[in-house]
């Protein structure tokens, strides 16, 4: 694998502003469904859950975040879905 | 740097963006078969989309010095329509002969419905039969690692593909490791929003390798656009890779797959230019 070419200072250096932009986006829209009218209801929405998840992710320590992240949003798989037909040709 | 397109609707953009591309160094792009943002009424409409993409679209192209090739199927969106899905892979074979044709693509998942998988394996079928290779379309968001894991369900259950001749495209850090785990291609696109970002298909990059891996602007007529794979090009340079690390994801690897497909002609800008030298 080609590793990163910057150290960790450098790739901070490079992306603090976007990520800083990226949290306040976020937490601005988090006050944005407070302040509207239904706030409570959307509480219960499971989309509000996948997104406290997805956050709790950001802040646990361990690495692999944006995979983890990914499944959160992911329907589950089933191995033994059924296969349609094979070829009918 | 030259670079390649190899997952752009053509038929959506303008010639301007044919114009900028060449400006920004492409010097080929691939154009799979999809989604019209409207459902066609008949297979004549495929028809008349397949002759779009490989009569008008490589000469539109030409003119602006990017070679076009391009993939046929009925996306998966349509393929909820079976009986429309089978009339127009009945016509596919009459376009396979075509010079620019790579293949059969983008074939794949939407919604990972029974509808979608019944006429994504009668591509495969016929991909089978006729030796074509196959770019495939996964499903987006929630259904991407359902669909892509069906997906590569589907294609082991076709013993006549090998895995080598199969790109999974529009994989992101949840997906690209299963296809290229499989034995596949994955391809990154790099969309506003709902795919991955240039800094992201860097960061696969550095963690999945360089091999058998792209990146595409997948541009079309919603959100996206075609200077995706430059902006990919500088992410790269701006973290310090070394130009022929990046110049084997956007140029050698579309080239090294589209290899495979027998009527697979082009011609190296390179060599355009030591021709045209005294």
């Amino acid at each position: 694998m080609p590793p990163i070419p910057m150290d960790a200072e450098a790739v901070l250096d490079r992306y603090f502003l976007e990520m800083r932009s990226k949290v306040l986006d976020l937490g601005a829209a988090l006050d944005r469904i407070e302040r509207a009218d239904g706030a409570e209801r959307v509480r219960q929405d499971e989309r509000m859950k996948q997104l406290q998840d997805g956050i709790g992710i950001l802040v646990d320590g361990g690495g692999d975040r944006a995979t983890r992240i990914h499944m959160i949003f992911a329907d589950e798989y089933e191995p033994d879905w059924p296969r349609p037909p094979k070829d009918r040709q | 740097m030259h670079y390649i397109d190899p997952h752009i609707h053509m038929v959506c953009r303008t010639t301007d963006d044919y114009q900028r591309m060449a400006y920004m160094g492409c010097v080929a792009v691939s154009e799979p078969a999809f989604w019209a943002g409207f459902d066609r009424a008949c297979a004549a409409s495929f028809h008349d989309y397949f002759r779009q993409i490989t009569e008008f679209e490589p000469k539109r192209a030409a003119q602006y010095g990017i070679q076009h090739y391009s993939w046929l199927c009925i996306n998966a969106k349509e393929a909820e329509n079976v009986s429309l899905s089978r009339e127009v892979i009945s016509i596919i074979p009459e376009f396979l002969d075509r010079p620019n044709v790579l293949g059969l693509g983008e074939v794949g998942l939407n919604k990972n419905t029974r509808n979608e998988a019944i006429v994504l394996g009668e591509h495969l079928a016929l991909a089978a039969r006729t030796n074509e290779v196959v770019l495939v379309h996964t499903p987006h968001l929630r259904d991407k690692y359902k669909g892509t894991r069906m997906i590569i369900d589907m294609i082991a259950d076709e013993p006549a593909i090998t895995p080598e001749r199969v790109i999974i495209d529009h994989t992101e850090e949840h997906t690209v490791g299963l296809a290229l785990d499989a034995g596949h291609w994955a391809g990154l696109t790099l969309y506003p929003i709902t795919k991955c970002t240039p800094a992201r298909a860097a960061d696969i990059i550095e963690r999945f390798g360089t091999d058998r891996i792209w990146v595409n602007s997948a541009a079309d007529w919603g959100p996206s656009t075609p200077d995706v794979v430059p902006a990919f090009i500088q992410e790269m340079r701006l973290r310090g890779h070394p130009e022929q690390l990046i110049r084997k994801v956007v140029y050698e690897n579309p080239i090294a797959f589209f290899s495979q497909c027998s009527r697979w002609r082009f011609t190296p800008p390179d060599a355009a230019t030591t021709a045209a030298k005294p």
